[in-house]
């Protein structure tokens, strides 16, 4: 029966509303049904909006002004409404307008005399400026939450792309201080030992799951500190990455500008070639798991261990084949981040993009374009985070509670549903990522 | 399933022929160090170690020991347990064996460190830093093992010590009442377990992920209100005040035994209270009995007449609240005022130590006091001038954990049901 409902449908139709002979719905049926049943579509928009709102309820009431206007809120319920909703509008549209557009630019740019003196000074720059922030915040978002994705795909949960952009970094720093070589040849060394750097570091966390079983979520929790204290030590060494004349201050000396990634609209944006490398890594992986065998043996193992190992594939290779790929991808996004806008290596250098990247491959459900999307959301999140800190005084880590949210309603589609009233899927799942525990 | 996961792994069969000389080698390794690095590269003169803190009631004379000689002995000594490895001996034996080479190879790095100093080893500071350096480990370790034994796995012990540590210091400071402070950042804790129980149990979220996430929400929450209230109020809400030493009578007037274990803080006493309850609890009682069988195989729990949700619900929030004693420990029990993060990873280090003591209670406990004693040495050493970088010695409880996972010092094994959520249809 349900197998004559049509493709785009994410779930069958009811018997009762196919009209004779077709069995096709009709459109506004069938987005009505993903709408009430809360495909996965809906259920991101859903807790995304839900993430949204509670963030903007933490802001409205942690400000002093909005909880003095609650004090007096039977005799003035209006203004205390008011002052709530502008405390959390007021925060949002500052991100907004760090990370997409800022009306102020424009104003700003008619006001120059000329094309060639807007082009000159950067006005025209300022206002794309928002843009290639959320591109550049997203670059190392892309490629390391690509990481975390393809290995979900094969069922093994990266928590260590820290670890691997330690690595890559390392690397890449090395080879972009350490050797001079021409221009174009410089930037690929520096890219390729950044991947390989990162994929030693997946390769150590694959073979030991594959030799001894040990579980990859301990090893990665485990090689995020002791590659963190590795860096430090490494930057403590003058003989070692320390610069000269750092003095303890744990950085390494600025790499060669031969091994800078190239800028891509002027010297006035930071947006560069990473982008483009990150965005070509999703195509790839992309292609990796939906068109080549490797994938398809991914894809397999990661589904069920037990089938795949019937059906003649390698299980412990495909481990250590997909924690390579994963970690060469982590040290990728380290090379977007120490050769497109550091260029220098110091021991906070790794940030919080190992964390981050768990919660955009969640939120793309470890699919490529759908890595792309939350890596641009979330880059966006945090392109614009300093500006509303500096002008609305609301702190930074807000975007990482909103990040935190999203993710917990996004992996709870049922506390969603229950929330907006939606009907239950009748048909297949979500398309949930699950691991399964400690044992494989 | 067993035997298709025995499959999946080849290389376990060989690495098990080889696991017979894994020890003797580390040991004999271990002994060559002792000898060739510490004896042969200490200073000439004697390395002092104290045993007794300034003011004592009954002091123990400090002993000296000829620091390359001692080396020498410790090495020789390391490397004949090395060799009595290889003969089979009994498992007490076998244990006992690790401990003192270990032992061996500290006390052999502290004669090295100390050789010819005029600054002395002082045994008890070393051994009290190392119990209140574990305190957090501990309770984060029995917080593991009340909910993973009851088939729930806690990635979230971070996020409970900070949350912990955070209400702590809001409560004890807004209230000026200090065991207002160690009920809230208790309840905390508490809090983040429901969160992770009601996600986890009643939507079914994939555990692993919603720890890792819940401490990422725990995290920037914190930070957030940090930034937000605790700076700007630092006087009322971040400055309370912390727990004094409390000296048993009697027990704390013994030497070296006294001022380690006997003169703390509350939480020192606490931690000992709910060691003995979560160990004698989960392994003597009817109702560790059932969260085991429910951790272990949920559906004849079930049969029985089990609740699995409820006892899962009621060890996961259980979980919590011990784990935000601990927290809470991080700011009333030793610094006061919280800072941001500043669980520092801790959480992890305990789930760490869990897994290192096999998801039993004691075994957990001993890796965190392992653990801790690394901490404390590391913060000792740094002060003299130690030739070897300081980093090493923090890497080592993650590089020994990842030997235990790999199954170098024997199999480790989580309780069967661990992380699988319990759907009846």
């Amino acid at each position: 029966m349900s197998e004559q409902a049509p493709a785009p449908a994410p779930a069958p139709v009811p018997q009762d509303d196919r009209s004779s002979g077709d069995s096709r719905p009709p459109f506004s049926r069938v987005v009505l049904d993903a709408v009430l049943e809360g495909n996965s579509v809906v259920v991101t928009i859903l807790a995304i909006f839900t993430a949204i709102v509670l963030g903007g309820l933490l802001i409205a009431f942690t400000n002093t002004t909005v909880l003095h206007a609650w004090g007096n809120l039977f005799s003035n319920p209006g203004n205390a409404i008011a002052q709530a909703w502008d405390a959390a509008s007021g925060a949002y549209v500052a991100i907004f307008e760090g990370a997409i557009f800022n009306p102020h630019t424009v104003s700003a740019l008619f006001q120059q005399k000329s094309m060639s003196v807007a082009l000159h000074d950067g006005a025209l720059s300022a206002v794309f400026n928002p843009l290639s922030e959320t591109c550049v915040q997203a670059t190392p978002l892309i490629l390391a939450g690509l990481s975390v994705a393809v290995a979900f795909r094969a069922g093994l949960f990266n928590i260590g792309a820290e670890s691997q952009f330690i690595g890559g970094a390392i690397l890449a720093t090395w080879l972009g201080y350490g050797v001079s070589l021409p221009p174009v040849i410089h930037v690929i060394v520096c890219v390729l030992g950044a991947f390989v750097g990162g994929a030693v570091l997946g390769w150590i966390v694959g073979v030991l799951k594959a030799r001894t079983g040990a579980h990859e979520v301990i090893v990665t929790i485990m090689l995020n500190y002791i590659m963190a204290y590795l860096l430090a030590y490494l930057l403590s060494k003058p003989s070692l990455l320390e610069e000269l004349g750092a003095n303890g201050n744990l950085i390494s000396p600025n790499i060669a500008s031969n091994a800078h990634l190239p800028l891509l609209a002027g010297t006035h944006l930071r947006i560069n070639a990473g982008f483009l490398l990150a965005l070509a890594c999703a195509a790839g992986v992309w292609w990796l798991m939906s068109r080549s065998t490797l994938g398809f043996e991914f894809r397999t193992v990661g589904a069920n261990p037990n089938a795949a190992r019937s059906a003649g594939m390698s299980v412990p290779r495909t481990w250590i084949m997909v924690m390579l790929i994963a970690g060469g991808l982590a040290g990728l996004s380290a090379s977007t981040v120490i050769q497109g806008t550091d260029f220098s290596l110091n021991f906070q250098s790794y940030g919080t993009y190992g964390i981050d990247a768990i919660t955009v491959a969640l939120l793309g459900r470890a699919r490529p374009g759908g890595v792309v999307l939350a890596a641009l959301l979330y880059g966006a999140l945090h392109a614009g985070a300093p500006l509303m800190q500096a002008s609305t005084g609301v702190p930074v880590d807000i975007v990482q509670v909103i990040q935190a949210l999203i993710v917990m309603f996004v992996a709870a589609p049922p506390l969603v549903r229950a929330i907006y009233r939606l009907r239950a899927v009748r048909a297949g799942g979500t398309g949930q990522v699950l691991s399964k525990g400690w044992r494989t | 399933m067993e035997n298709l996961t025995t499959l999946a792994v080849p290389g376990r069969l060989q690495l098990g022929v080889g696991r017979r000389w894994i020890a003797p080698a580390a040991f004999v390794v271990l002994g060559l160090v002792d000898i060739l690095v510490f004896g042969r590269y200490a200073h000439h003169g004697d390395a002092t170690f104290a045993f007794s803190q300034p003011f004592a009631k009954v002091t123990v004379p400090n002993l000296k020991l000829p620091a390359a000689t001692t080396c020498y002995v410790l090495g020789a000594a390391s490397i004949a347990l090395g060799a009595l490895r290889v003969v089979d001996v009994g498992k007490v034996v076998r244990r006992v064996s690790i401990g003192l080479v270990l032992a061996f190879f500290v006390i052999a790095l502290l004669c090295w460190a100390y050789a010819g100093s005029l600054n002395t080893f002082n045994v008890i500071n070393q051994f009290q830093g190392t119990l209140s350096d574990s305190i957090p480990l501990i309770l984060g370790a029995l917080a593991g093992c009340l909910c993973e034994r009851s088939g729930v796995i806690n990635i979230a012990i971070e996020g409970q010590l900070l949350l912990g540590a955070f209400a702590g210091a809001i409560f004890a400071s807004a209230f000026g009442v200090l065991w207002l402070g160690l009920i809230a950042g208790s309840l905390a804790g508490g809090l983040v377990g429901l969160l992770l129980g009601v996600f986890a149990i009643t939507y079914l979220v994939d555990q692993i992920i919603l720890g890792v996430v819940l401490n990422v929400f725990v995290s920037g929450l914190t930070g957030y209100l940090y930034d937000k209230l605790l700076v700007p109020y630092a006087n009322t809400l971040n400055s309370p005040s912390t727990y004094l030493p409390i000296k048993i009578p009697l027990l704390g007037d013994i030497p070296i035994i006294g001022p380690v274990f006997f003169d703390s803080t509350l939480f020192l006493y606490i931690t000992y209270i709910l060691i003995a309850a979560v160990q004698v609890g989960l392994f003597s009682t009817a109702w560790g009995l059932r969260v085991r069988a429910v951790g272990e195989h949920p559906a004849a729990a079930d049969t029985v007449g089990i609740s699995v949700r409820l006892t899962r619900y009621r060890n996961v929030i259980l979980a919590g609240l011990v784990a935000g004693i601990g927290g809470a420990f991080l700011t009333i029990g030793s610094v006061g005022s919280f800072g941001k993060d500043m669980s520092s990873g801790k959480g992890y280090i305990a789930l760490a130590a869990m897994i290192f003591g096999r998801w039993t209670p004691l075994g957990g406990v001993g890796a965190a006091l392992l653990f801790g004693f690394t901490f404390e040495l590391q913060s000792i050493l740094s002060t003299v001038n130690v030739p070897i970088p300081s980093y090493f010695l923090l890497m080592v409880p993650y590089v020994a954990t990842i030997i235990a996972v790999a199954g170098l010092v024997g199999q480790v094994k989580p309780p069967a049901a661990d992380g699988q959520p319990y759907i009846t249809s």
